[in-house]
């Protein structure tokens, strides 16, 4: 069974047919990426499986389940600040565990275990606007993973960042999702940037450029595990996967800049 | 530095007013003299007569902003989150906006009496309207990143309510809460200098029927002391209510 199973999913807004058509099976356990030119609807795909987004045609099924509302199987990193700006960083982790009715003593002590875990000892009384925007994602992640879902939905959740702190991050990412209790969990990871699909994933996904966007080719990952995001990158496998799916890539990207400067 | 030049300027526009008024170039009739201004405030506080009218000043200020407040939230909560009522009430409400509302203190004082219930529900007008605005914007305003991610985990209608409506609404009231508190003060003294038995505003009320010109001066550096010492607090409270926001307004001043 699949832990997350889009088919034919298509989206529309109006009259504007973002997702045309979306057949795309992730396994269990699986760290799936998604590459694609930008604005092509890659947000879009993750809202489906989030629940944020109903399909205007298609399914989407979660663990075999058709998602109704919030998909309550899935955690989501989003790309932006996510994190309630009136509650310290220890609140805002806390925040899940809270809205489910575990006490507050017990909620706030599971949330200092976890900012422990993401590397953020003793900041749990910073407020969002008093960290960096490295540690806000540290939040973020720990805020999301305290809840345990079964299925990560990750949004470009380190485009924001600079290019050292981004590395440390995604290693960690790895760390924690290889190194965790329990069985690994299912990801889907919307990324614009190839390199840093292909060192983090099991398989890459290839998006169309938009619109009526679907996934055009897919392609394994046999690099071994675990991973160095930053050594991984020199090796000649990285290489040749690199340009194997920039070729698909490249086209694509090249629409989408045409048709940008058309219009 | 700053203060010697505040003092220096306090200290000459008050040699002026005591030198004009003595020499008689200012009439005592229509400018007072400030040695009698500060020994009516003097002898207020010296019998103690000037306590309960005080009192009773304030307590309709902080009545006025309660209620107004609580009002405001309320309301603004409500139509944020239903647009459609609000499209329905918007001219409703920009008609009682645009209203001058010191207008409806004598309504107020048939409906209420001269008692503090009209002076607080003058008050109400004027704070209710700002809070209001203030709640509208900031619950049209919510990050929908926050909400979203606020709804990933987990999180019901009543606690989003709870938990992002309400503190992204209230940082818009703090932030509005200089003004709401003047305007409950605004609305505590127009409404007893209007008509009342009682409080500041009548005192200066009766003060100018008797043409005591002192006394009310007296009155009015009194309400002036204690609009100051209410932004002061507000001022104090601002600061411990939203520490989760970053400032850009530091007070660069000490």
């Amino acid at each position: 069974m699949s832990a997350l199973e889009f088919q034919d999913a298509v989206v529309r807004f109006g009259a504007a047919t973002v997702l045309g058509g979306a057949s795309l099976s992730i396994a269990a356990g699986e760290f799936v990426s998604v590459v694609g030119p930008t604005g092509c609807g890659k947000s879009t795909l993750l809202n489906l499986a989030a629940g944020l987004l109903a399909p205007s045609a298609g399914s989407v099924r979660s663990l075999g389940g058709a998602i109704t509302g919030i998909n309550r199987q899935a955690g989501y990193l989003f790309q932006g600040e996510s994190l309630m700006p009136w509650r310290n960083a220890r609140d805002n982790v806390a925040a899940g565990l809270q809205f489910a009715g575990t006490q507050d003593a017990s909620a706030s002590a599971q949330a200092d275990a976890w900012l422990n875990r993401v590397g953020l000892h003793g900041a749990g009384d910073k407020y969002p606007h008093q960290m960096s925007g490295g540690m806000r994602k540290r939040a973020q992640l720990a805020q999301t993973l305290i809840l345990d879902p079964p299925i990560l939905l990750m949004d470009e959740p380190f485009s924001a960042l600079d290019v050292q702190t981004r590395l440390m991050m995604e290693n960690e990412l790895l760390a924690l999702w290889q190194g965790g209790p329990g069985p690994r969990k299912t990801v889907l990871f919307i990324t614009h940037d190839l390199e840093e699909a292909i060192s983090l994933s099991d398989r890459v996904v290839v998006l169309s450029a938009g619109p009526a966007t679907r996934p055009i080719a897919e392609f394994a990952i046999n690099l071994p595990r675990p991973r160095d995001v930053a050594e991984i990158r020199h090796t000649p496998e990285f290489q040749s996967a690199h340009a194997q799916i920039w070729d698909v890539l490249r086209d694509e990207v090249l629409k989408t800049y045409h048709r940008s400067v058309a219009a | 530095m700053t203060h010697v030049y505040r003092l220096a300027l306090a200290a000459l526009l008050l040699g002026l007013w005591y030198a004009g008024a003595t020499s008689g170039v200012l009439s005592p009739f229509f400018f007072g003299h400030p040695s009698k201004v500060a020994a009516q405030i003097v002898d207020w506080f010296a019998t103690g007569e000037i306590w309960p009218h005080l009192a009773i000043t304030l307590t309709e200020t902080l009545l006025a902003f309660a209620a107004g407040t609580a009002g405001g939230v309320l309301a603004g909560l409500w139509l944020g989150l239903s647009p459609r009522t609000l499209s329905v009430l918007d001219p409703f409400i920009k008609a009682a906006n645009a209203m001058p509302r010191v207008i409806l203190a004598p309504i107020f004082a048939m409906w209420f009496g001269l008692g503090m219930g009209s002076k607080v529900a003058l008050g109400f007008t004027l704070v209710f309207f700002i809070v209001f605005f203030n709640v509208l914007q900031g619950v049209r305003e919510v990050s929908p990143v926050v909400l979203n991610a606020t709804r990933m985990l987990g999180a019901s209608r009543k606690q989003l309510l709870r938990h992002v409506y309400l503190p992204a609404a209230m940082s818009w009231v703090f932030s509005s809460l200089h003004v709401s508190v003047g305007m409950a003060f605004v609305g505590a003294v127009i409404g007893e200098y209007l008509g009342s038995a009682a409080g500041v505003g009548y005192l200066i009320l009766q003060a100018q029927g008797v043409f005591d010109v002192d006394a009310v001066f007296a009155g009015i550096a009194l309400l002036t002391a204690c609009a100051l010492v209410l932004d002061t607090i507000v001022t104090f409270a601002e600061a411990r209510l939203l520490v989760w926001q970053p400032r850009a307004d530091i007070p660069r001043d000490s």
